[in-house]
């Protein structure tokens, strides 16, 4: 059962075949993440992109997050689905559900799930620019994770507490 | 040894994947069989999955195991 929660497709996404799959009558808020090609990236067009996979291991480190979910927020049920292959500008990449008894849990499961989704899932992006094409994800700012698991510490405070709100 | 390379990695040694008379050895000895079969592989912040899970660099890869050499990802 927990196999089709997360999802790689070379199909596009259908945010609510995603949402559909959290649903529960004890779900009081389901937060849905959908994330879409830019064009723009520092003033850099984009003409296309493509993602790569590894699918079998994206799917295992998928659930992986999906149980760190659970520890931090108890009540939350979470569905990914990826997409790979060709995208074109505003087409969806990935729709990340969550679902929980109330809204700030859902929230918060989501945002992490993202980060953690761009630190330990083997999907590479590869920008077609105006200017020739190039695999993001090597960049020299970029932090390596032996272990395939940073530390919590690492994922900036600001992305998992939204004590102000 | 089935090899399994991502990314950049796969267009530097022009296939996704490789079979390779290697093994048993450990991580840190076989990337550096690698890099001196593959001079032009860019190993540097290469992560390495052995049969679908991250591995340390002192962790033993069986002869048939598979090996994924990981680019540092950028999904989402």
């Amino acid at each position: 059962m927990s196999s089709n929660l997360f999802v790689i497709t070379d199909q596009p996404i259908k945010p609510e075949e995603v949402s559909d799959k959290v649903k529960r009558r004890e779900a009081g808020a389901i937060t849905l993440f959908l994330g879409t090609v830019r064009e723009l990236t520092y003033g850099k067009r984009t003409l296309y992109l493509e993602y790569e996979a590894y699918p079998s291991m994206a799917v295992k480190q998928l659930e992986m997050i999906g149980q760190e979910v659970r520890e931090r927020w108890p009540d939350t049920l979470v569905a990914v689905t990826h997409r790979i292959g060709r995208l074109e500008i505003s087409d969806i990449a990935v729709v990340i559900a969550v679902s929980s008894p109330h809204r700030k849990a859902a929230y918060e499961a989501n945002e992490y799930v993202i980060e953690r989704i761009k630190q330990i899932v083997p999907i590479w992006k590869k920008e077609y620019g105006e200017d020739g094409s190039e695999w993001i994800g090597d960049q020299l700012n970029q932090k390596t994770y032996p272990e395939g698991r940073p530390l919590l510490e690492d994922i900036p405070k600001d992305d998992l507490n939204h004590e102000e709100e | 040894m089935k090899i399994l390379c991502f990314a950049h990695l796969s267009e530097q040694i022009g296939s996704p994947s490789l079979e390779l008379e290697l093994g048993p050895m450990t991580v840190a000895s076989f990337v550096e069989e690698f890099k001196s079969r593959y001079p032009n592989a860019r190993l540097d912040q290469v992560m390495i999955a052995v049969n679908e899970q991250f591995v340390e660099e002192d962790h033993l890869i069986g002869a048939n195991d598979t090996v994924a050499l990981l680019p540092p990802v950028s999904g989402g």
